[in-house]
This record gives structure tokens, C-alpha cells and sequence, in this order.
């Protein structure tokens, strides 16, 4: 399973959130791939992805810049709540 | 992995008095080129940066992550910690109002993971925003965030306080070193 991590310009923000995506899989006992992306190769970085994971600001061109992929795109309000971050993914995935 | 960043007191500025959050930004922008991370150039990329995406990096309620792309105005990786006397709002939906503007500068895109994760570590705690908010000394911030105050992890004393920082004055007193 590959999980990408995307914000706009691919350091600092989304290297949080794939942190903390990480600690929520283990967390929830699960195992993917996790990668940082920014939004300019978000749709060659998630071709094989289940699940895109963004802010709720950038959901929306996140969408558009990938199309027709299959990834689900998860919203994440609080970078640090792995709590929040679980929660979506285990609805997700689970 | 590189070292995580030191802090220095001239990263570090609380109470700062900010009309919006560019100026907030800028503030951040200041602090990161008179500690020597980048030059003065980089305030406005990091701007740039929300102008063009919108207000998510406001990563966490009451917490800015204000960064740009690596380049050839970041000297050094770098960090920066505003603490503002009057939240400002970012246009995020769920996070504003900013109480804590975090300036990040990183000199390429794989070698800050160690500088993310200590950050990570310690604002995983929901607390720490307000603490840090808080603050009456960079010592205090250094404490809470786990950073030191310089790359061989000295202390020193006199935190910074922004005075009558705001709108339009530019030069922090090491720009362009």
C-alpha cells in the first residue's frame, strides 16, 4: 500500500504529515509506504497510490492535479493530532 | 541526516506586534536572516509560497509553518520562532487564529527529516503552541521545541523582543551578511 504525503512545495509540511502518518499506521497496526510530495508531481507521485493525504486548503487542487487516480484524498485539519490523522486512515483503509 | 539546527536568541523573536500575516511572515523572514540562515530575499518567497497555495501552512490550530523552497538565498538550514502579541488570521478554515509563526529554511529537500522530526516530536504535543506563545525567553522556546542555541549546544542569556517591529522596516541588523 503507498501513501503520499503532499504539500505546495514539498519540504517541511509534508515531511510532517508523512511523520505523523507513519506513527499513525503503527499506531493502527498497518503497513504502506509512506512519501512526501509537493503539488506540482503530486499526480506522477500518487499513479499508484491508495491514499493522498493533504490539507483541507490544498484538497482541492490536489484533485484537480490528479485526475482520474484512484487514491482517495484524506483532508487533514491538525498535521500534529495522530489521533485525527488515524481516525481518517482507519476509516480509509480499514 | 544533517545535525538538527541550533536556535540562537537572534532566531527568536516574542511579542511580536503584526498587523496581517505577511507581516507576521516577514517578521519570521527577519529573524531567520539575522540568525544567518538566509538572506533577506527568502521572506518574500516564503510569501510567495501562501500567496500561491492558500493558508496551509497553518498546520496545527494557532501555528504557521512558514517555508519556501530550498534555494540559493538559504545559507544554512535554518529555524525561526515568532510569538505574536495579537493572533493574526491566515485565511486557513479551521487553524487561524496564528499565535506561533515556526520560519523554516532548508538547503535541500531530503537533508531536513531529522530538523522535521524534532519539530514533529515536540508539537505532537497539543500544548506546546500555547506554551510556546507564552514564552519570555528564547531559552524557554529552545526548552520546549528540544533545540540548542548554537551548533555546539551552548546557552546564552537575553531573549529578543520585537519592540515596535511591524509594517515595512526591512533590514534585520545582519541582512545581506
Amino acid at each position: 500500500m503507498r501513501i503520499v504525503a503532499v504539500c505546495g512545495v514539498g519540504v517541511g509540511t509534508s515531511a510532517i504529515l508523512k511523520m505523523n502518518a507513519e506513527r499513525a499506521l503503527d499506531r493502527l497496526g498497518l503497513a504502506a509506504e509512506v512519501s512526501a510530495s509537493d503539488l506540482g508531481n503530486v499526480a506522477g507521485a500518487a499513479a499508484d497510490a491508495q491514499v493522498i493525504l493533504t490539507s483541507s486548503e490544498l484538497a482541492g487542487a490536489v484533485r484537480a492535479a490528479v485526475g482520474r487516480s484512484f487514491a482517495e484524498i484524506i483532508e487533514v485539519g491538525n498535521y500534529f493530532d495522530v489521533e485525527e490523522i488515524s481516525a481518517k486512515l482507519e476509516a480509509s483503509l480499514g | 541526516m544533517t545535525p538538527i539546527p541550533p536556535l540562537p536568541d537572534t532566531a527568536v523573536v516574542l511579542g511580536a506586534r503584526v498587523d496581517d500575516w505577511r507581516a507576521a511572515v516577514r517578521e519570521a523572514g527577519r529573524a531567520l536572516t539575522r540568525s544567518g540562515s538566509t538572506r533577506s530575499e527568502y521572506a518574500d518567497r516564503m510569501i510567495a509560497v501562501i500567496e500561491e497555495f492558500g493558508a496551509y501552512v497553518v498546520i496545527a490550530p494557532g501555528l504557521a509553518l512558514a517555508h519556501a523552497r530550498p534555494g540559493a538565498d538559504v545559507k544554512s538550514e535554518g529555524l525561526a520562532i515568532v510569538t505574536l502579541a495579537e493572533p493574526v488570521a491566515f485565511g486557513h478554515p479551521h487553524n487561524d487564529p496564528v499565535r506561533v509563526v515556526v520560519g523554516l529554511a532548508v538547503s535541500n529537500a531530503e537533508d531536513h527529516v531529522a530538523f522535521v522530526a524534532r519539530l514533529a516530536n515536540a508539537f505532537n504535543d497539543h500544548r506546546v503552541v500555547g506554551r510556546v506563545s507564552r514564552s519570555t525567553s528564547a531559552a524557554e522556546v529552545r526548552e520546549l521545541l528540544g533545540l540548542a542555541s548554537s551548533a555546539d549546544g551552548g546557552a546564552d542569556g537575553a531573549d529578543r523582543r520585537a519592540g515596535a517591529a511591524g509594517e515595512g522596516g526591512v533590514a534585520g541588523s545582519a541582512a545581506g551578511a
